[in-house]
């Protein structure tokens, strides 16, 4: 288990992650950076667990559904290339499940580090 | 180099400390045989997320009283299923005191269960070994030339076994290394997305109209998740509201939409305000979804090795009931008792192993999976998703909206409504028959 950790866990107010919060006629409005911040992380600052083939990404489509798929958005899209915000994974494995084999290398963080469910 | 040369660490190696592998680990430990449950969180179920609806009377034999023992959430007592269009929804709310006589369903929050299953493992003596991650199983040609499973490498580690049982859950990369498991088409992969909402108790169960430690299990189609093929579900924890939607990931594709636009959709929706106005966000998470059903169950077994719970592709969508945790604890109790009769016998071969799948088909497992085998072809019709919950809420508005003009019996409104919708007559009989076959 590598060094280089830092363990992140953000408790947003509720002001911020619910920004209508107070207005219960109305489900609160949320975002996913705002959903995401209420995890606990501790993030691998030594390798990523995800790794993408870029050339492979574009000509197979995968790049498209990985972005569509995941729900944590670690996937965008900049001038062509997929970005990877692997910090941000909650680990369910979707965006394997749409990648064509060899687009996308994806295992699960080192022992000790990504997301840990408190309530799950 | 062979592996019998080499003395193993423990009699089993369990991998992933979730219901089927705890289960498994807890099975073998009772009947006095060493076996390490390896789990890659810091703890059992930090990885873990379910919608949250554990199907439990599998644990009533094997520990009789559970219910009240465990840290279950609530008692499903009303278990309510709503087509929703934009504006309106149409349900059905079946409520029933005998659903807790005995007990039947109850919510779980994993990171408060998953410890509970693997507790009874290492009460019974199994030895928890959290915060490691199995990279890789370990083969050797065994005595008969054959390659088999003799343990599992976990960085620079390894460590040695007569049997591994992979409850790595439903990615399984051990399953798939050995061999077990080859990647599913997307129509039979979903991906669920889910929020625990932190809800005062009152507030509970004046909107759900249950009291104490009774709950309520909501199914939701239609506009919940923009026509895509899944559902979405709203189930009562004592504190707190798990919320979340089901996408079938072919047709999430297809849709041009993101999993977590559908989400928000979700949780923005009009006709859910009334549920989950007020509940503050305290976690966020995503979960793999298997909906094979039984044609997607391969091999159980090798040489050395067994595959349980989501890893072996145990999943149930029967449309109105999502199952996962049963089934998972069900296959670890056969599997530990099918490995420990192999490790008498002293062949832990696939053949020696062959007892875990005879216990399945004879049990609810295999025989419940068989039953569901036409259901993910029943889901992926498509009139479920939008077009049957319009259909019933022409209906219903026609019956309810009384504007003056002359009333018309319900036969010609339903014939009307059915006109205005894009559904067909015979679409719906055909709809119909195979749901009732199916589920």
């Amino acid at each position: 288990m590598g060094g280089g950790a830092s363990t992140v866990t953000n408790h947003v107010t509720s002001a911020e992650t619910n920004a209508v919060a107070d207005d219960v006629t109305k489900p609160a409005k949320s975002t996913v950076s705002a959903r995401l911040a209420v995890d606990r992380f501790e993030i691998d600052e030594e390798q990523s667990h995800i790794v993408v083939d870029q050339e492979l990404c574009r000509s197979t489509g995968t790049g498209r559904r990985i972005i569509a798929v995941c729900p944590a958005g670690v996937y965008s899209e900049k001038d062509g290339e997929i970005l990877v915000d692997y910090a941000a994974c909650l680990e369910c494995g979707t965006c394997l499940a749409v990648a064509t084999p060899g687009a996308l290398t994806w295992t699960y963080p080192r022992g000790g580090f990504g997301v840990t469910f408190r309530q799950g | 180099m062979t592996g019998t040369e080499t003395e193993p660490d423990f009699d089993v190696i369990v991998v992933g400390a979730g219901p089927a592998g705890a289960a498994a680990a807890y099975r073998i430990a009772e009947q006095g045989r060493s076996v390490v449950l390896v789990e890659r969180g810091d703890a059992p179920g930090a990885k873990n997320l379910s919608g949250g609806v554990l199907y439990g009377r599998v644990l009533d034999d094997v520990f009789p009283g559970w219910v009240d023992e465990a840290p279950v959430e609530r008692r499903i007592t009303r278990h309510v299923t709503t087509f929703l269009t934009a504006d309106s929804s149409v349900g059905i709310d079946y409520a029933s005191a005998t659903l807790t006589e005995p007990v039947n369903a109850v919510t779980v929050l994993r990171a408060r269960f998953d410890p509970w299953l693997a507790g009874k493992a290492e009460e019974a003596g199994a030895f928890l070994m959290p915060g490691v991650r199995v990279d890789a199983l370990l083969t050797e040609p065994g005595s008969d030339g054959e390659r088999r499973v003799v343990g599992v490498q976990a960085g620079d580690d390894q460590l040695r076994a007569h049997v591994v049982v992979a409850a790595d859950g439903v990615n399984s990369f051990l399953a798939r290394g050995a061999g077990l498991r080859r990647k599913e088409p997307s129509n039979h992969m979903a991906v669920g997305v889910k929020a625990v909402l932190a809800m005062p108790r009152s507030m509970i169960e004046d909107r759900f109209g249950v009291v104490g430690d009774a709950g309520a299990a909501h199914a939701v189609v239609g506009d919940c998740t923009l026509g895509i093929g899944g559902g979405a579900f709203l189930y009562t924890n004592t504190e707190s509201l798990s919320v979340g939607v089901v996408l079938r990931l072919d047709d999430l594709v297809l849709s041009g939409r993101t999993a977590i636009e559908v989400f928000e959709h979700l949780l923005e929706h009009p006709g859910l305000a009334h549920l989950l106005a007020g509940g503050e966000i305290v976690e966020y998470g995503s979960h793999l979804v298997a909906e094979g059903g039984y044609e997607s169950v391969g091999d159980l077994v090798a040489d050395g090795f067994a595959v349980v719970g989501e890893a072996a592709g145990l999943t149930i969508n029967s449309g109105l009931t999502v199952r996962g945790m049963d089934l998972a604890i069900g296959s670890g109790l056969a599997a530990g008792d099918a490995i420990v009769e192999a490790l008498s016998s002293g062949d832990t071969s696939a053949a020696g192993l062959a007892g875990y799948r005879r216990r399945l088909e004879e049990g609810f497992v295999l025989q419940d999976m068989k039953t569901y085998a036409k259901a993910p072809k029943f889901l992926e019709r498509t009139g479920m998703y939008g077009d049957y919950g319009e259909l019933a809420a022409g209906i219903f508005h026609d019956v309810f909206s009384l504007d003056g003009s002359p009333r018309k019996h319900l036969v010609s409104v339903a014939r009307q409504a059915l006109k205005a919708s894009r559904v067909s007559v015979r679409q719906l009989v055909s709809d119909g028959w195979a749901g009732v076959r199916a589920l």
